[in-house]
């Protein structure tokens, strides 16, 4: 059975602390996580990388601002423009705006509060790597839990690039144009303020995080296939 | 060769950090039209001359210390003052 199991990286930087969680969602989802520490300069062989969720460098200065230039994000930049599937979730995604991976950038919420709770989102999207096990129009509820996660588009933003919105009614941070997660214009690299990896489950409240990261490994298998 | 950098979230840019300053300054009875909150860095830099060092700087500017899409930046060296 080994070699149906995709390869995905799941970086941890100083101050991450959703690794864990991803890598055994993951995990539970048909992947084999492999964690990769922020100072390796050279990822091993991949089949996708998730950027997870925390405080990367104590989101010093802005967020992921200073994670952009560890010696891994080198690596996992150049991954994902030999068409690698990277997705970053939260503070991954705060990283991938950062390094220009995604387009534009995230703002401290317009509440100024911390906000930690369940939102809906609806799918825009559903023919990239990481939404094809959803479906367009389809909501989802998933947690949020960040104090900097207001998105501000850069002018030129293609519909087609925004692959995930808050319900309405449901933007909890003041994004603009309710944007919950983009896609480069490629469609390899995606990144997401709401967590999936805390919603595998619906003993924990909701198990429609797993249909994101199911996706990802569906994606991820396909490259492992492609690899073999 | 000292250097201050002010970082300022632009023009137009929403500022809820300044916002609650201003709403804040108005509750204790100032008089205040805007407020707006960026950030000041001191720097030391080991450069030639004052252009060289505004030029380094700069390039800190552009790569780290601010994100052209929401902040722009002003550089003063210590020998302007």
């Amino acid at each position: 059975m080994k070699e149906t199991q995709p390869r995905i990286g799941v970086v941890v930087f100083p101050g991450s602390q959703d690794d864990r969680d991803a890598a055994w969602a993951l995990g539970a989802l048909g992947a084999e996580p492999i964690m990769v520490w922020h100072g390796e300069k050279e990822l091993p062989a991949l089949d996708a990388v998730v950027l997870p969720g925390g405080f990367s460098y104590g989101d010093y200065l802005r967020c992921g601002a200073i994670a952009r230039f560890s010696p891994a994000m080198r690596a996992v930049t150049e991954f994902a423009e030999e068409g690698g599937l990277v997705l970053g979730i939260c503070n991954g995604f705060q990283i991938l705006c950062e390094a220009g991976l995604l387009p534009g950038v995230l703002r401290p919420n317009t509440s100024l509060e911390f906000i930690c709770r369940d939102v809906a989102v609806v799918v825009e999207r559903s023919d990239t790597p990481f939404t094809a096990r959803c479906e367009a129009g389809q909501e989802l509820l998933i947690p949020v839990k960040h104090g900097e996660g207001c998105y501000h588009l850069p002018p030129e933003l293609p519909e087609e690039q925004i692959a995930l919105r808050y319900a309405p009614g449901n933007n909890p941070n003041g994004s603009e144009e309710d944007i919950a997660g983009v896609v480069n214009s490629a469609g390899n690299v995606f990144g997401l303020m709401p967590h999936p990896e805390h919603a595998v489950d619906p003993l924990l409240g909701s198990g429609d995080g797993a249909l994101i990261l199911a996706s990802l490994v569906d994606s991820a298998r396909e490259r492992l296939y492609a690899r073999a | 060769m000292r250097a201050v950098v002010l970082v300022r979230p632009k023009a137009g840019i929403l500022d809820p950090q300044g916002e609650a300053v201003e709403s804040s300054l108005r509750q204790l009875g100032f008089t205040v039209a805007a407020a707006r909150v960026g950030k000041v860095i001191d720097l030391e830099v080991a450069a030639a001359s004052p252009s060289a060092a505004r030029a380094e700087i700069e390039r800190m500017c552009e790569r780290l210390l601010a994100n052209p899409l929401i902040e722009s930046y002003e550089i003063e060296l210590a020998e302007d003052a």
